[in-house]
């Protein structure tokens, strides 16, 4: 097998250092951005807008 | 007129092809099933023909931006309703099997090996699959304010759907499998579904993007991972090779301890985005909605979807703890099991929260209680799993009836009680109706379903811990104590009281079946209203004041 092919070892050995910081990066990132300055009216309006619809003409 | 004939020789030509594939099949159960996908197109052909518009004017366009596409979605709470009552009696009828061997019938197809995938996937993919869709596209129009995309596309969905079921379930009796929990239809059914998934995504992704609301509401993140998920697993877990074009057999392309991963991998993430992405979907919009109001925490609603996704993935492994599967691979399983507790009661708190300040409602609107009781079985089997995904745990539960268990109580009390919740709330607002046709009617329901589930789970406890320490139970010299036969034997009258919760949840449903049946018929039921809190008009005032002895008369008014 030629140096450059994909063995399980390699990928095992990607999945579980910079596979594994980059996912929980990703993680803390999608967390964090709820917690940003400002979101707090975003989300309240997000939270009622399903009350603004009208049933009855649905 | 000739684009008509066309179609619809187009489709009756589907049907004759589908005939050759038939009579040519290799097998009884490729065969039975070409006749099924002919006898489909050849009725579509001739709806088409006769269905057509032959006028020389074609239909004037009607404006209907303005209106939401809900003809789908009624069908999909006839059809949500209707499989729920078939899913719930096939596991009536398992659960007799177990009790009783004789109901076996002596027949190859009503053995217990053949209904028993069919209960599976009737309530998982047929009821549970329905309600998923039909709600899907219920809340992803109003939420985005707008009307469905591609409505002809969501009718191919449902029907595909429907014929994915017929095939699945027939071929479950004729004995067609490919022997994967969950997974079991053959490679042509598996295609099938992968065609009809991906026009589910198509709608559902063509709906948010035509969206008038900047921001897409929760739940639809919750359904968009669902759909995508489901379709990545279904892909990987059933890829196999066909032994014939024209055959009804495949094989795994994988083998021994991978090909288990990968099933195991795909069977609970199935638990985890069909069966909890999705509801959880049901539960963010339809809570607050019957509650009328918005959720408890939206920040957190969104802590849970991340949470949930990130580590659901990998929780699949505690499923082979104590194989041939490497210990790492296990323990890692058992870890992201264990973490998944936190979104779980996270999402449930987040849920029970919204009613803060209603918990009258509890009392006065049994549709807000199943509401409750699905989020505390949610609460309940979301603790459950972790706590048994542990190994010291897992190796008492795994193989014995407590799984069987927890999965019922999951399963029965937060998927069916969210759904059932969901239909009552769905129905009057879909066929215009003024209320439910009966409230009490609801109320019987929910109190035969939590009786149901406190049998089924409460029974399956016990039998499950009793055949755990059976096996395990040693002898001084170093034998086993009981012979398999003995704890068999012992799980009897367990067996006969979960086919008493089985048979009181299913009457529940088929109360269900009738309330909404005569809500769509536009009856309402003459009933008093559900009682509200005691109210005595002559107490109704401020205690006269408190005078001590001694002390100085008040003055008469």
């Amino acid at each position: 097998m030629s140096p450059s092919a994909l063995t399980y070892d390699a990928l095992r050995h990607a999945a579980d250092s910079w596979g594994l910081v980059f996912m929980t990066l990703v993680f803390l990132g999608a967390i964090a951005w709820t917690f940003r300055p400002g979101a707090r009216g975003h989300h309240a309006r997000a939270a009622t807008m399903i009350f603004d619809e009208d049933d009855r003409h649905g | 007129m000739t684009a008509i004939l066309l179609r619809s020789s187009g489709w009756l030509g589907l049907a004759l092809l589908a005939l050759v594939a038939a009579l040519a099949g290799a097998d009884r159960g490729f065969a039975v099933h070409m006749a099924i996908v002919a006898l489909a197109a050849a009725l579509l052909g001739v709806t088409t023909a006769v269905r057509g518009n032959y006028s020389h004017q074609p239909a004037a366009p009607a404006d209907l931006s303005g209106q939401y596409y809900d003809e789908v979605i009624r069908w999909g709470v006839i059809a949500t309703v209707f499989w729920g009552v078939v899913g719930l009696l096939m596991g009536v009828v398992i659960a007799s099997q177990l009790a009783w061997p004789l109901a076996n019938l002596n027949s190859e197809f009503t053995t217990f090996g053949r209904l028993r995938p069919l209960h599976t996937s009737a309530v998982i993919f047929a009821f549970g699959g329905n309600a998923l869709i039909a709600t899907s596209f219920y809340i992803v129009q109003r939420t985005c304010r707008a009307r469905l995309f591609m409505p002809g596309l969501a009718r191919f969905v449902f029907w595909g759907y429907q014929l994915f079921i017929v095939l699945a379930a027939t071929g479950y009796v004729l004995g067609v499998t490919e022997s994967r929990e969950y997974a079991e239809p053959e490679w042509y059914v598996d295609i099938w579904l992968t065609i009809v998934w991906v026009a589910y995504l198509a709608v559902f992704v063509g709906t948010i993007a035509k969206r008038h609301e900047p921001h897409i509401y929760v739940a639809n993140w919750f359904f968009l991972a669902f759909i995508i998920t489901v379709a990545m697993l279904h892909l990987v877990n059933n890829l196999s090779l066909p032994v014939s074009w024209l055959g009804s057999k495949s094989y795994s392309a994988f083998s021994g301890v991978q090909d288990a991963l990968v099933q195991w991998w795909y069977g609970h993430n199935a638990v985890g985005f069909f069966l909890t992405a999705g509801f959880l979907g049901m539960m963010y919009y339809f809570v607050p909605k019957q509650a009328d109001r918005p959720v408890y925490s939206y920040r957190l609603s969104i802590v849970h979807f991340w949470s949930l996704i990130f580590l659901y993935i990998w929780a699949g492994p505690h499923h082979l703890h104590y194989t041939a599967l490497p210990d790492w691979a296990q323990t890692l399983g058992m870890v992201f099991s264990v973490m998944l507790w936190m979104p779980s009661w996270g999402g449930m708190i987040n849920g029970l929260m919204t009613l803060n300040g209603a918990w009258d409602r509890v009392r006065t609107d049994p549709i807000i209680r199943m509401m409750v009781a699905a989020l505390a079985f949610y609460g309940m089997s979301t603790f459950e799993g972790p706590m048994m995904s542990i190994k010291s745990v897992n190796s008492l539960s795994h193989y014995t009836n407590w799984t069987i268990g927890h999965v019922h109580s999951g399963a029965l009390g937060w998927n069916g009680m969210i759904t059932f919740a969901s239909l009552y709330y769905m129905a009057p607002r879909l066929w215009g109706r003024q209320r439910l046709y009966s409230l009490r009617l609801v109320n019987l329901h929910f109190w035969l379903a939590t009786l149901g589930i406190v049998f089924y789970t409460a029974s399956m406890w016990v039998a499950g811990i009793t055949q755990g320490l059976m096996w395990r139970e040693y002898g001084g010299d170093g034998y086993l104590v009981y012979a398999f036969v003995e704890v068999v034997a012992a799980m009897h009258p367990y067996y006969i009281i979960r086919v008493a919760g089985g048979l009181l949840y299913f009457s529940g449903a088929l109360v269900m079946a009738w309330n909404i049946g005569m809500t769509i018929a536009g009856r309402l039921r003459d009933e008093a209203p559900m009682a509200g809190a005691a109210f005595d008009p002559g107490r109704d005032r401020p205690l006269a004041p408190f005078a001590p002895a001694g002390a100085a008369a008040l003055p008469a008014e």
